[in-house]
């Protein structure tokens, strides 16, 4: 008896679950309406409020299953059941139309008052047990539907019988959200202290998040586990089948086959862009152009005179010294360079490293155009900047009357041709192989000397702006050019011998003293035992031109243009000056090319440079190793014939002290006060007294000795 | 990174240019087992190398049954001769924060620190020089320590809480999904937790007790410690660590493979404001 009575009564619960959808606007649209109604009725309200208390969860509590039967009985069957024999009992009392969802607990009421209200403790001790059921959940959705509905009574009975009933037992057995909203319909009537005011409890919050996570729907079939349960149960409990337990997983299944309907939208979905696609369809172009290229004639001019280096064989090195980027990824580039040499004209290319971004990072390509295949870019930002002198100098002229700003900006050091200097190379990057290079900007020594005093990040767009303390004269762009300019002047370094200066070219630079700029492959090279090459560091050479602190390789000296020009303001402008440049300028000099690196300078106590075998297991075929601790990821090896230099890093250099933020320049003095700034006081009467009498005393003295002429003139000046 | 999948690991690790020679990668396959097996080891993982003025530090940690136990840390200066080194004191961490500059790469070098210690006798307070001597290996210690604790990390779901306590390497782990990857909420600090105490309810709510249980990347001080990049293609997310540069930790979304290698000079970049 009791069982089939608590099955019907879950049934029932379920039924009145499946009415649930609809309940819910309903109770939206009614959960306003009860006030006005039961302020109507207060007694009638009141005198049944007492018993459903533990009735308004009837699965819950065996007492109140128990009581079922007596109203759960009569309807056991259809879904609409709850609702349409209710509606005439609670009619007589209450606007039947409004009122609907809490029909079904108006009945309860009233059959449920006698058990209910003889041992109202007994039924909630009996509660506590009974959460713990496995079912728990599944009776949850029930009460979910009943609590809708019931809500207000229960509600305001605990609060009046807060004596047995503590707060705690109500929220477990109340969601929030149904205490809130009982409240915001029934502080009105009973504004005694909110219950909604305690902190949910932690197994509150639990029971909130598994619910939460049961109905979360699934991103395949929109189902989602809460409603599938229920609907499963519902399906069981009609059916009655034998051993339910056994089936279920067919139960399930069923359900969801139930579930199944036609796709009627007939769209097709796009395909999507994966990145990961959109990659390997540029990369293919690599590995296609191989074949696009026709004759064999030609193609054997172009290996003769290709300039595409050997990026596998020096990749193969430097995986013996523990760098490199791993097999495909050079393979990649190695193809990005071949694209890169096939478009361009190159006379020589090399791989210059990899410099890691925040975002992306940038592959460099080290290479120099063949002659006179460079010039019109560099020429056009040459106009450019005329463009801005002249119009400075025409502002200079418009105003004669008041003193113009002496103040002039220390002369800028020109930048250095192209293939000279810090721009002998040029350099392309490109994000990632297979996608479009970009050449970089030649750089100007300004540029130099700012990156010299900053320390940022690469980002990995060309485009970014370059946010620092002295203002950075360009973006990310030049930036990184600065910085591989930088780089390769302090770690492209070679074994000694391998280069040799050409004798003719060396008069090509006027005024530098080393006098020579230029080297060639020495073709006697004989290569250097590698051995000699890891002990001692004298046998590697720079063979990149130092970059003096004025930022360019050759030293331009400033002082001889500015004597032409501005010879008197040389005087005003010398304190100024000393901040760029000493006041005589002496020429600075830095290590000439094809210096030992054993020349280097050390970073306090740290050695510039560690040199490695790259092996000492087989030492016979091991290779030399360079590692630059200045350049953290700066790396050379050599075979004793052969080297390559190759960095990989966030192209920064290595200090062992914090960066320090460069000071700020020095606060102008003002004009020391002098003669020209002070004045004299106001002439007294008695000076100008004084002065008209000597004035007169002369003109006397001047009218004795003149003739009458000039008397006439004293009349004048009267 | 794992030892026994070190070829691959070292593979999709090698966009930053941190590789190993083939001679060395073939001795740690060998040695790495090795330790495994003397160590009784649960796990091992070849955690990096530090790069030194004059030799390099190879490092490996073994983990225990439980992997958030406190890690055993090894190294080697050859890959074959692995040492077991003490665990990290706050002492330890203290002496040598004084202590800057690269490594030497001999682990008896001693750093020479001189102190200005005010001693006290009787009414004259004096100052005293005191010369403090550090020993390189205490200094590897405390640095291994301490990138363990600020820039180890795991993807979410990667490991996963036993209902007894221990921390087990989770096998249903298939990878993070490709949108997942992308966020800095997907990774977690290879450590017990010490801020997910600290977190309000609201926060906590939609935590995984089981996967939750560690902190996660996202709140990192400060913020743009991580640089983030999905590379070939998003076939792989790449994280390199910006406080300590040349923590390198690689995941290929949708597959088991992930890990984290330290190539470096074992010196924290305490410039990273100014840097970014």
């Amino acid at each position: 008896m009791d069982d089939s009575a608590s099955l019907k009564q879950e049934k029932e619960s379920q039924e009145a679950e499946d009415a649930e959808r609809p309940g819910e606007e309903m109770t939206a649209a009614s959960s306003q309406d009860p006030e006005p109604e039961s302020s109507e009725p207060v007694e009638s309200e009141h005198g049944p409020e007492t018993g459903p208390q533990p009735g308004s969860s009837p699965p819950w509590s065996p007492q109140s299953r128990a009581s079922a039967p007596s109203d759960g009985l009569p309807e056991p069957g259809a879904a609409p059941a709850p609702r349409s024999p209710q509606e005439p009992s609670s009619s007589p009392l209450l606007p039947p139309d409004k009122q609907d969802p809490a029909a079904p607990s108006q009945s309860d009421r009233i059959t449920r008052v006698d058990p209910e209200a003889g041992t109202p403790h007994s039924g909630h001790l009996e509660q506590i047990p009974d959460k713990g059921e496995s079912t728990y959940e599944i009776f949850q959705s029930e009460r979910k539907a009943f609590g809708r509905s019931q809500q207000p009574k229960p509600h305001l009975y605990g609060q009046r019988d807060a004596s047995y009933n503590n707060s705690k037992q109500k929220e477990l057995r109340f969601d929030i959200f149904h205490e809130e909203d009982s409240n915001s319909n029934y502080t009105l009537e009973q504004p005694e202290p909110g219950i909604s005011d305690t902190a949910p409890s932690m197994l509150e919050i639990a029971v909130q998040n598994a619910k939460a996570y049961l109905l979360k729907s699934s991103s395949k079939s929109g189902l989602n586990l809460y409603d599938h349960l229920s609907s499963m149960l519902t399906k069981i409990l009609d059916e009655r089948p034998e051993n339910a337990v056994d089936i279920i997983e067919n139960i399930s299944r069923d359900v969801k086959m139930a579930y199944f309907s036609k796709k009627l939208d007939t769209l097709q979905s796009e395909n999507e862009m994966l990145p990961i696609y959109e990659i390997a369809e540029k990369q293919k172009a690599l590995f296609l152009q191989g074949n696009l290229e026709g004759a064999d004639q030609e193609l054997e001019d172009e290996i003769a005179e290709n300039s595409l280096p050997n990026v596998m064989e020096s990749a193969f090195y430097f995986e013996q010294a523990g760098v490199g980027l791993g097999t495909d990824e050079t393979y990649r580039i190695f193809l990005g360079l071949k694209q890169l040499t096939d478009t361009h004209p190159f006379h020589r290319c090399r791989f210059w490293g990899k410099i890691l971004g925040l975002e992306m990072n940038y592959i460099v390509a080290e290479v120099e155009f063949r002659d006179g295949e460079d010039e019109e870019e560099v020429e056009e930002e040459d106009v450019a900047e005329e463009r801005d002198n002249g119009e400075s100098e025409a502002d200079e002229d418009e105003e004669d009357e008041l003193p113009k700003s002496f103040y002039k900006a220390p002369q800028a050091v020109p930048k250095e041709e192209s293939r000279t200097g810090a721009n002998k190379y040029v350099y392309f990057v490109c994000n990632e192989p297979g996608r479009p290079w970009v050449k970089l900007p030649s750089v100007t020594p300004a540029q130099i000397v700012i990156a010299r005093k900053i320390k940022k990040f690469f980002t990995g767009r060309l485009d970014a702006p370059i946010i620092s303390y002295p203002p950075f004269p360009g973006n990310e762009s030049n930036y990184l050019r600065a910085q591989i300019a930088r780089i390769s002047a302090g770690t492209h370094v070679s074994p000694l011998g391998f280069y040799q200066f050409v004798e003719e070219e060396g008069e090509e630079e006027e005024e530098v003293e080393g006098g020579r700029d230029s080297f060639e492959e020495n073709p006697d090279f004989e290569g250097i035992q590698v051995t000699d090459l890891v002990e001692s560091l004298s046998s590697w050479v720079h063979h990149v031109q130092h970059i003096l602190p004025q930022g360019r390789c050759n030293w331009f000296n400033p002082k001889e243009k500015s004597e032409e020009e501005e010879e008197e303001e040389d005087e005003e402008k010398e304190e100024e000056e000393k901040g760029e440049e000493p006041d005589y300028i002496e020429q600075e000099v830095g290590p000439p090319l094809l210096t030992p690196i054993s020349e280097d300078l050390e970073i306090q106590n740290t050695p510039p440079w560690t040199t490695r075998l790259s092996s000492n297991l087989i030492p016979q075929y091991a290779i030399a190793v360079l590692r630059s601790n200045l350049w953290p990821g700066a790396y050379t090896f050599s075979n004793g014939r052969k080297f390559e230099n190759f960095y990989i890093g966030w192209g920064l250099k290595y200090s062992p002290d914090n960066y320090t933020p460069p000071v700020p320049p020095q606060v102008y003095q003002e004009y020391p006060s002098g003669p020209e700034i002070t004045e004299m006081d106001d002439p007294s009467v008695e000076e100008e007294q004084a002065f008209r009498a000597a004035q007169e005393a002369v003109l006397a003295a001047e009218r004795k000795e003149e003739t009458e002429e000039e008397e006439d003139e004293d009349d004048d000046d009267d | 990174m794992d030892a026994e999948s070190l070829l691959l690991s070292l593979e999709l690790a090698s966009g930053s240019g941190q590789g190993l020679s083939p001679d060395r990668r073939a001795s740690l396959l060998t040695s790495l087992m090795l330790v495994k097996r003397d160590y009784r080891y649960d796990r091992v993982l070849f955690w990096g190398r530090i790069l030194g003025l004059v030799a390099d530090y190879y490092i490996a940690q073994g983990l225990s049954e439980d992997q958030l136990a406190p890690r055993k840390t090894l190294y080697s200066l050859n890959c074959m001769e692995w040492s077991l080194l003490p665990p990290a004191t706050e002492e330890m961490m203290v002496q040598t924060s004084v202590v800057n500059g690269r490594f030497m790469g001999d682990p008896s070098h001693e750093y020479e620190h001189t102190e200005m210690q005010k001693m006290t006798e009787g009414d004259r307070v004096f100052e005293e020089e005191i010369v403090v001597q550090i020993k390189e290996e205490t200094r590897l210690v405390s640095v291994i320590d301490q990138i363990d604790k600020a820039v180890a990390i795991i993807p979410r779901g990667a490991l996963f809480k036993t209902p007894f306590g221990p921390i087990h390497v989770n096998r249903t782990f298939d990878g993070l999904s490709l949108s997942e990857a992308k966020k800095l909420s997907s990774y977690f600090h290879f450590k017990e937790a010490v801020e997910l105490k600290d977190k309000t309810l609201l926060e906590k709510a939609d935590l995984d007790p089981s996967l939750d249980f560690m902190d996660s990347l996202e709140h990192d001080i400060p913020k743009g410690s991580w640089s983030i990049q999905m590379e070939r293609g998003h076939a792989l997310v790449v994280l390199r660590s910006l406080l300590w540069p040349g923590l390198t930790f690689f995941h290929a979304p949708c597959t088991k493979n992930y890990g984290y290698i330290y190539v470096g000079t074992g010196e924290k970049n305490i410039d990273l404001p100014f840097m970014l």
